[in-house]
């Protein structure tokens, strides 16, 4: 079921999040870690990339959240996750891809 | 499920080795199995057991040690990236005509071939790098 996109680079320093939302399907999902969750930074210009994703689940994690001072100030849709509910997603989806 | 992890950075440069770390034991706790954890490219540095961070700091290499002999992991180290980087065992140490190694406990030094076994033995295979 789907497939699981791990981001860990900034929007603002890396096409890589660009490039793994042309390539996700519905049904994918797409986790940001590390300076990935950047992304998802309410009122940041990559706002708009993530929730324009049509038919793909964005979550984030919590402790790279946490660790950047995001708590809080993220976008609507974008689902908090810790390390256990990573590896929940690694189970639920098929394979798992890091766009590095 | 059967976990393979793949760790293509080094300690303290990138966040991959903490994050490959914390997802292990995140998988652990939850009762599956880490089939292998496999050190690739600069991921062979979190293997010396030379590495002296400061005490308030975390030690990388002892966590994965330590984890590795808690859950009797497989903690491989690519040789050719090892060789290159000066990560040596016994073996290596002599085969070479060297006069240290310096390879942690619970790390071992093997080939690529233990790398593509985890591809088809695990259920998942989970990259972490820059």
């Amino acid at each position: 079921m789907g497939m699981l996109h791990t981001v860990n680079k900034s929007p603002y320093s890396c096409n890589t999040l660009q490039s793994c939302l042309s390539h996700a399907s519905e049904g994918d999902v797409v986790l940001l870690i590390e300076d990935g969750v950047y992304a998802a930074l309410k009122g940041g210009a990559a706002a708009e990339m993530l929730s324009s994703a049509q038919g793909v689940r964005i979550c984030a994690l919590s402790a790279d959240v946490k660790a950047r001072g995001l708590d809080g100030r993220l976008i609507d849709g974008v689902e908090v996750v810790d390390y256990g509910g990573f590896v929940d997603l690694v189970e639920q989806t098929d394979k798992t891809q890091a766009w590095l | 499920m059967k976990l393979g992890i793949v760790v293509l950075e080094g300690p303290y440069q990138h966040e991959a080795s903490d994050t490959a770390y914390n997802f292990a034991v995140a998988a652990l706790e939850k009762g599956h199995e880490v089939f292998r954890v496999f050190f690739y490219h600069d991921g062979v540095n979190n293997a010396t057991r030379l590495m002296v961070p400061p005490q308030d700091d975390r030690h990388i290499q002892k966590r994965w040690s330590e984890l590795a002999e808690k859950h009797n992991l497989d903690l491989v180290v690519c040789v050719a990236a090892a060789q290159r980087r000066g990560i040596l065992d016994e073996d290596e140490q002599g085969r070479h005509g060297k006069d240290a190694n310096n390879i942690a406990p619970g790390f071992r030094i093997s080939g690529l071939g233990q790398l593509i076994e985890a591809g088809i033995q695990c259920d998942r295979l989970v990259f972490f790098g820059d």
